[in-house]
């Protein structure tokens, strides 16, 4: 990494920390909420950048996943809060430790047959199926009604972590940054791994990658489930921002958008999500609030960014990437 | 008579009409270089590509260390210990010279499943990796991305990436193409050594390099393979001048 890169990075991290303790200090919430809707969109599409950035593979389908989390947090609350048990007499809960483990092993689970069926394909099909998959999911969730159906699932309260007061705005965002931080760690270190060199030759080049005694499929596939499991996390923290979960967290516009704050932030840069996101949500808040077709000036920016500067905010900034 | 440790019999692969392998067979044996030369399109990049798992055959077998390897991939094959070297070098562009062969390294290890510790720091793979670019003369190159090297630094890379996988043998596709006089001479040298470690298939155009080296020859036309024999029995060899070294019979 650069010396500026660093630069842009360490003040794109504080960045959040510092939006949300000036508005605790002023007394406005609702800039903390804003500060973590873009730590946990960042967080997701930290997820999505080991697929999409490391491994070259574009996966239309993630909102699966980020939907995914989002009802195991909801789910396991209803039936905490009802005293039911959820299946084979196991308890419900509201504990965000339990419900972040279950979260991330079941979209690890569910990844895992989408990606042994989807990484058989390249290109413009891998797009396809993935985008198949988690329409699939989409349909079952609305036609499911024990969980709201198409209404969604509303949390009666936030779930607690112990020791912490999450139904406060600034303790919740504490626990989101500290997870978006360790997220990014967890990039940063798979980056640079032996993992990470495997997974970013499967994207340069397949046929070498296999010359040599790799299989870019198992690799693939390795990434596919991690890059699910940590877009999940970040789904059961949006269902606990908003206190409510429906199935459009699983709509392929969240798959659109996930793609989209990449692209935006910089692909394969560690910080380009979280670069993204704060700018997809910031156009979002400017904008939205102007004209509800802000959607059309993002993608005017959107243009500019594939026409003007490829690597992102974070391109623009930081200048090319290094590599060793 | 000593196992071959390599072996084809009888493969055939057709692209639509044209049938680019037609009943190749060949073998290798311990310590020697088995030169497969033959006219532009004859087949030869086709069948490296079949015995490395690239291209599936149609039919006919490979076996390998005398396992029965026709229907295993390329990783597979790659890690039993079968190294190939493309015709049009093919690496990892964005990486180093040194992280590309850092990464044959790490295959050879079989650690592909590490997930946290930087390899740019870790000597049990930059240190052998280095040791591969010194023997082909890259070293001074080790810190420049692929896509920056020559094409004849590209080439020698290709030989360093096989290296580090310490193979059972070397399947070659025209090393010295686009080499140079002095290139092609330094590797013919290197090449010569070489099959000590390893018995090399060596696809290759450069007729002093093929007659300098071989221990045997095979001539590929038109997908079938016309002789097999010593350099001095293909110079001969009356169908061999007609097919392919262009003199009237
Ligand atoms: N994937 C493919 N699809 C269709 N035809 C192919 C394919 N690969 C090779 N061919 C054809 O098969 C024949 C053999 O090609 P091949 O590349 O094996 O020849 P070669 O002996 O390596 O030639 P050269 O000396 O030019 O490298 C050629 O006619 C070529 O056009
Ligand atoms: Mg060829």
């Amino acid at each position: 990494m650069g010396a500026r890169e660093t630069t842009v990075n360490v003040l794109l991290v504080l960045l959040l920390p510092a939006v949300a303790l000036t508005a605790l200090f002023i007394g406005e919430a609702f800039y903390i909420t804003l500060a973590t809707r873009i730590a946990i969109l960042a967080l997701a599409a930290v997820g999505l950048n080991i697929a999409l950035g490391l491994g070259g593979l574009v996966s239309f389908g993630h909102a699966a996943f980020f939907g995914l989390g989002g009802y195991v947090a909801g789910v396991l609350a209803t039936h905490a809060f009802n005293m039911e048990p959820v299946a084979f007499g196991l308890p419900g809960t509201t504990a965000m430790p339990a419900i972040w483990l279950v979260a991330i092993l079941l979209c690890g689970l569910v990844a895992l047959p989408i990606g042994l069926v989807s990484l058989r394909t390249s290109g413009v099909y891998f797009i396809m199926i993935t985008l198949a998959f988690a329409q699939m999911i989409y349909y079952f969730a609305i036609s499911w009604p024990a969980y709201g159906g198409e209404d969604g699932l509303s949390l009666s309260m936030r779930n607690g972590f112990p020791g912490l007061n999450t139904a406060k705005p600034f303790p919740y965002f504490v626990v989101v940054f500290v997870l978006l931080l360790a997220g990014l760690l967890l990039f940063h270190r798979l980056r640079a791994s032996r993992f990470g060199a495997a997974l970013e030759a499967a994207r340069q080049n397949p046929a070498r990658l296999a010359a040599i005694g790799i299989s870019p499929f198992a690799i693939r596939l390795v990434a596919f489930v991690l890059s699910a499991m940590i877009t999940g996390l970040a789904g059961a923290l949006f269902a606990d921002l908003n206190r409510f979960v429906s199935p459009s967290m699983l709509s392929w516009h969240m798959s659109g958008e996930l793609i989209v704050l990449i692209i935006l932030g910089g692909k394969n840069r560690l910080f380009g999500p979280l670069a993204g996101a704060a700018l997809y949500v910031l156009f979002e808040y400017a904008l939205g609030g102007l004209t509800e077709r802000w959607q059309l000036f993002l993608g005017l920016v959107l243009l500019a960014v594939v026409f003007f500067a490829r690597g992102g905010l974070i391109g623009l900034l930081a200048g090319r990437p290094r590599h060793g | 008579m000593v196992e071959p440790v390599l072996d084809v019999k009888g493969l055939e692969k057709s692209f639509g009409a044209l049938k680019a392998t037609n009943g190749a067979s060949l073998d290798l044996r311990p310590g020697e270089i088995h030169a497969l030369i033959g006219p532009n399109g004859a087949g030869k990049s086709t069948l490296i590509n079949q015995i490395s798992g690239a291209l599936a055959p149609d039919a006919g077998s490979i076996r390998f260390l005398g396992t029965d390897i026709t229907m295993l991939d390329t990783a597979r094959r790659a890690r039993m210990g079968l190294a190939r070297t493309f015709q049009i070098s093919s690496l990892a562009q964005e990486f180093s010279a040194l992280r590309n062969v850092m990464l044959a390294v790490q295959a050879r290890q079989g650690t592909s499943l590490r997930f946290f510790r930087p390899v740019a720091s870790d000597v049990s793979l930059t240190e052998p990796a280095m040791r591969m670019l010194s023997r082909v003369g890259l070293a001074d190159r080790a810190n420049v991305p692929a896509a920056a090297l020559s094409h004849g630094e590209r080439r020698q890379l290709e030989i360093a990436v096989a290296l580090a996988m310490e193979p059972k043998a070397f399947l070659l596709d025209e090393p010295m193409a686009g080499m140079g006089p002095e290139g092609s001479k330094a590797l013919t040298g290197f090449l010569d050594g070489l099959r000590r470690e390893a018995p090399i298939l060596l696809v290759e155009h450069d007729m002093d390099a093929v007659f300098a080296l071989a221990d045997r020859v095979s001539v590929l036309v038109y997908g079938r393979i016309i002789a097999t024999g010593s350099v001095s029995e293909i110079r001969n060899d009356p169908e061999v001048r007609r097919a392919y070294l262009g003199e009237p019979a």
